[in-house]
């Protein structure tokens, strides 16, 4: 498997946890991405910090669909803050937006998953 | 917003395409006609409607002849010459580069079909590329293919996630083209690793339903189906021959 190179720490926010993601996201980073997911996995929304992104590539876009799937399957919400404009495109060409909510800043994405 | 590196911000822009809203292929010089393809949408698994597949396939190549980066660079050169015989990959001008969109005609079982589609290339670095389907594919969703060093050998992959587009193409999928679809590839890496000197190689095949549930809301995808609409072009085949022999008569 390849080495992992981005490292994603989960924080409690009320209902929401929020992971923050450093590095470069790819499909070594399968093993640490999930086991932040399973250390928020009672949360009712899980919140995608990408503010220190580095670098995605396609296996890395691929993990966001596995963790999607994942957080439907427990009736969690998806969603993301801190994307830059080319992700936000990337997520436009992949049409994840269609299923992960985005948004400008914490504080939104914390207010679209209802907590205050 | 996130952190603006100037090295990965280079890297975002080679390798990834740039966002459309529909695909164009006027500029592809594939011999297939790109009626399935021209002005439809990409769609990624979450647009499909059946149950979601992860299928990984991997053959292992002894590191001393190959690297990583080879092997990815003679895999985009030479893409079409893998492919099983009777399915007909049409590589863009340009070659495996990001936003080049690619035909395909695939054989269909019997033999007496076939099934014209297309891919774009989402992705593609020196260890590895992406294609996407666009809608009307038999399946919605992207095959990455990538190789990785490891133990003194390079592990070349095939990696499917993908839905069945509509609930035709699902039933298809469940009566046997899920396996048929294994075989494709399975030829497919034996050809990479026939190519590279290694017949003897054997294919590890992995296939994992990601989500069983079937997205229900997606049936109306049918409209796009590539399959039905390969078939009316074919059907009216003689009619456009007898109206072409009129005009040039």
């Amino acid at each position: 498997m390849a080495e992992a190179t981005a490292t994603f720490e989960v924080r409690r926010n009320g209902t929401a946890s929020v992971v923050d993601i450093r590095g470069d996201v790819t499909a070594g980073s399968e093993e640490v991405l999930m086991s932040a997911y399973d250390a928020a996995a009672d949360a009712r929304a899980i919140i995608l910090n990408f503010s220190g992104l580095s670098y995605m590539n396609s296996g890395g876009i691929g993990l966001l669909v596995t963790l999607l799937v994942r957080a439907n399957r427990r009736s969690q919400r998806l969603l993301a803050f801190g994307l830059s404009d080319h992700y936000r495109q990337i997520f436009e060409l992949t049409r994840l937006d269609e299923a992960v909510g985005i948004h400008d800043t914490e504080a939104a994405a914390l207010a679209a998953a209802g907590v205050r | 917003m996130a952190d603006t590196d100037p090295a990965a911000a280079d890297r975002d822009a080679t390798n990834w395409a740039k966002n459309i809203s529909r695909l164009n292929v006027s500029s592809t010089a594939g011999q297939s006609i790109p009626r399935n393809v021209d002005g439809k949408r990409v769609a990624g698994p979450f647009q499909g409607f059946g149950r979601m597949w992860q299928k990984t396939y991997q053959v292992r190549l002894p590191l001393a002849e190959v690297s990583s980066t080879g092997l990815i660079a003679t895999w985009k050169a030479r893409f079409p010459d893998f492919w099983p015989s009777g399915n007909t990959f049409y590589a863009p001008l340009t070659g495996i580069a990001p936003g080049e969109v690619a035909l395909l005609d695939v054989g269909l079982p019997g033999g007496r079909m076939k099934l014209s589609t297309g891919v774009m290339v989402l992705y593609a670095d020196d260890e590895s590329f992406t294609l996407m389907t666009p809608q009307g594919h038999m399946f919605a969703g992207w095959i990455t293919f990538s190789a990785t060093e490891l133990d003194e050998h390079v592990v070349a992959q095939a990696q499917i996630l993908m839905r069945a587009s509509d609930p035709i193409f699902e039933l298809g999928l469940e009566l046997g083209g899920h396996k048929q679809e294994d075989v494709f590839w399975q030829q497919t890496m034996t050809a990479l690793a026939t190519h590279l000197g290694h017949p003897e190689a054997t294919v590890d095949t992995k296939v994992v339903c990601v989500d069983k549930k079937r997205q229900w809301s997606k049936w109306a995808n049918v409209w796009h189906s590539s399959a039905i609409r390969s078939a009316i072009y074919m059907l009216g085949a003689p009619v456009r021959g007898l109206v072409h022999r009129r005009r040039t008569s």
